[in-house]
């Protein structure tokens, strides 16, 4: 590993400009929210009419998927690295 | 006069040339390759067909349609990329293998008969396999080996099929065949090893991620695509494919999320992008053919891109697994930003190739009423966001600094990882230009209010799951781990074959080993030794009773038993054999 650069300050070293990117996070996902009313849809599904559906739909697959990913795949099909040598 | 030659010789035959050639001669034949074939290509109407008489059997080695355009284009702008990627990375094998390969993917896409189609569809096999080989390490050569198994398998059911089907229809041409008999069945089966379809996947997961760092970029583009276009041309609108697609949209993002190999993340998310392919396929209809066709083509440029950004990041840091990555964005900044731009694609974020392909896809399931599908369809997007659109770049750019300071890569791979990303945002931005080469005639509008709003909802929400899994500490930490997948059947299920077969069939051996020859044929011949003198002895003991005392009889006994061991019967006791012998004749 060279040292070219390893002094140089880059941009996610500094604390504060992550707090930042997830500022910017939340103020999209409230002003995503807030748009929607201001939205005429076409729906083809009634739930697609539900206010945030899709918004909670991602939220809540993202967390299922990791949860069952997590509790229930990984312990069943972990194995050593070296299992098939 | 031949004003036209087919792209599949222009690659296949020029690939032979390449190991001659030397320096900047050579890159620059092997770059004009695809451009001169391209040429051709656009050159050339649709509906041309070139028909050969060859054995009785009409041969169409050549055939121009819409469908087939759309996959020769794309498979022209891969390669032409694909080189371009592996310029810096000097082995002819590569160059030759991948070239092959390509040139295979376009015999298959420009091919109007069965046997033209089969031939190439087996040369891509045999070409992908060098990819894999060519990183010379045991692991890919074990790997390269299992490819090959699985492919010989699946070339074998589709042989299979289309002679049964040539027989049922007395016709050689490809075109739509449906599901209707145990021909078409084997067919389907055969097409969809190379789809990856779900339980018959793992040859890619487990192969792709052995291969080489350029050799990756081309498989990732030709095997699973050329299937798509295969089934897409033979069975449009078959209702099974629309399950199938949506396991394969379903399943392995959980594999994703908890896989260390951030290759093998690509190679699940591909099996993935697959499956909004096989259901636009199964959808049959005009939109949902466009939209597999489509999404075909903004996969393999984004999809190529992340392997690409990979492999820069393997050719500097020789490192894959995400425990060993993170923070690169300092040292390679292009490539992190190349790979944002793939990995934003293959989440469909608007303005991104990924929304206007995977959206025809959605709307054809919501025309089609399917409910149980749109939603899984929706959970996928989801959930590609979460492992390749996050977890790819945060892995390895950014999240905890692993501590490599290296070179940013190559400029000819930032070139080909440039050159993808620009269509990546192209095509976002301007869909008209993929749409007006898709087979059918688009109606579609990507970008309305409610539909960007919803792509974005969706996907910031996603991220806002990620981000808070991440922070409370509940994201699954990466571990140095492989995972198992189904391919543990034939992995270990090879080795267990050979257990069962050493133990059962070994232990058989010995135990009629000393049954048999130790204890049965030993007593056999003891008992056929001792059998005549006993009976002997039986018969004459009547006799001996009155007329010997018993030192006398012991003696005699052993005389008796020495003679029928030897064969020396005393003449008189043959002679009353015999003549109970012709008694017995007589009487009966």
């Amino acid at each position: 590993m060279s040292t070219e650069n390893s002094d140089k300050k880059h941009i996610f070293d500094n604390p504060a400009n992550v707090r930042n990117v997830l500022y910017g996070l939340f103020g999209a996902l409230v002003f995503l929210l807030a748009l929607e009313p201001f939205i005429h849809k076409h729906p083809y599904f009634a739930w697609e009419e539900w206010f945030g559906f899709y918004a909670i739909y991602g939220f809540v697959a993202c967390v299922l998927l990791v949860l069952a990913a997590k509790y229930i795949l990984r312990p069943f099909v972990k194995r050593e690295e070296d299992y098939y040598d | 006069m031949i004003d036209f030659i087919p792209p599949a010789f222009i690659y296949i035959l020029g690939a032979l040339l390449v190991p001659l050639l030397r320096g900047r001669v050579k890159f620059a034949y092997m770059l004009s390759l695809p451009i001169v074939s391209f040429f051709f290509l656009i050159s050339v109407q649709v509906g041309t067909a070139w028909e050969v008489n060859f054995l009785g059997f009409d041969l169409m080695p050549f055939k121009v349609d819409r469908l087939s355009l759309v996959f020769g284009y794309i498979f022209h702008l891969i390669s032409l990329v694909g080189i371009i990627y592996t310029l810096s990375i000097k082995s002819d094998l590569e160059y030759v293998a991948g070239l092959v390969y390509a040139g295979s993917a376009l015999g298959v896409v420009f091919a109007g008969d069965l046997f033209t189609f089969f031939v190439f569809w087996e040369m891509l096999t045999v070409s992908a396999l060098w990819l894999i080989w060519a990183k010379r390490t045991k692991a890919s050569q074990a790997a390269g080996f299992r490819y090959l198994m699985v492919h010989v398998f699946g070339g074998l059911v589709l042989l299979a099929g289309i002679i049964m089907y040539i027989s049922e229809q007395k016709s050689i041409s490809l075109g739509f065949i449906g599901l209707h008999s145990p021909a078409t069945y084997l067919i389907f089966i055969g097409m969809g090893i190379n789809a990856a379809w779900p339980l018959l996947h793992t040859w890619l997961t487990d192969a792709y991620p052995e291969s080489t760092v350029g050799g990756a970029v081309f498989l990732s583009a030709f095997t699973t695509k050329t299937a798509v276009y295969a089934l897409a041309r033979t069975f449009p609108g078959t209702e099974p494919l629309i399950w199938i697609g949506a396991v394969m949209t379903a399943f392995p993002i959980f594999f994703a999320v908890i896989e260390n190999d951030m290759r093998r993340v690509l190679s699940y998310s591909l099996i993935n992008q697959v499956g909004f392919m096989m259901v636009g396929i199964g959808i049959g209809t005009e939109l949902s053919i466009n939209g597999a066709a489509a999404h075909a083509f903004a996969h393999i440029l984004y999809k190529s891109l992340l392997f690409m950004s990979m492999g820069a990041v393997i050719f500097r840091t020789g490192k894959i697994n995400a425990t060993d990555l993170g923070g690169l964005y300092k040292s390679m900044p292009w490539t992190a930003l190349f790979c944002s731009i793939g990995a934003a694609s293959i989440s469909a974020f608007p303005l991104t190739s990924g929304f206007v392909s995977k959206s025809m896809v959605l709307d054809a399931a919501a025309h089609g009423h399917m409910s149980i599908i749109w939603l899984t369809l929706l959970f996928a997007s989801a959930g590609v966001f979460h492992h390749s659109g996050i977890k790819i770049p945060f892995f390895a750019f950014f999240g905890h600094d692993a501590g490599h300071r290296v070179k940013e890569a190559p400029p000819s791979m930032l070139i080909a990882m440039g050159i993808a990303a620009f269509f990546c945002i192209f095509l976002g931005v301007y869909p008209k230009f993929l749409y007006s080469i898709l087979p059918y005639p688009v109606d579609f509008v990507p970008y309305t209010a409610p539909h960007v709003l919803a792509q974005l909802q969706l996907l910031m929400f996603s991220a806002l799951a990620f981000t808070l899994l991440l922070l409370s500490g509940i994201y699954p930490s990466e571990i140095r781990a492989i995972n198992l997948d189904v391919d543990l059947v034939y992995r270990k299920g090879g080795r267990l074959f050979y257990r069962v077969m050493d133990k059962g069939l070994n232990a058989f051996n010995r135990t009629v080993e000393q049954v048999f020859v130790g204890k049965f044929l030993v007593a056999f011949a003891k008992f056929v030794r001792e059998l005549p003198a006993k009976l002997l002895a039986k018969i004459c003991w009547p006799f001996w009773q009155s007329a010997f005392d018993a030192a006398d009889k012991k003696t005699i006994t052993e005389n008796l038993l020495k003679r029928a061991q030897s064969g020396f019967y005393p003449i008189s006791i043959m002679g009353f054999f015999a003549i109970i012998y012709f008694g017995l004749l007589y009487l009966l």
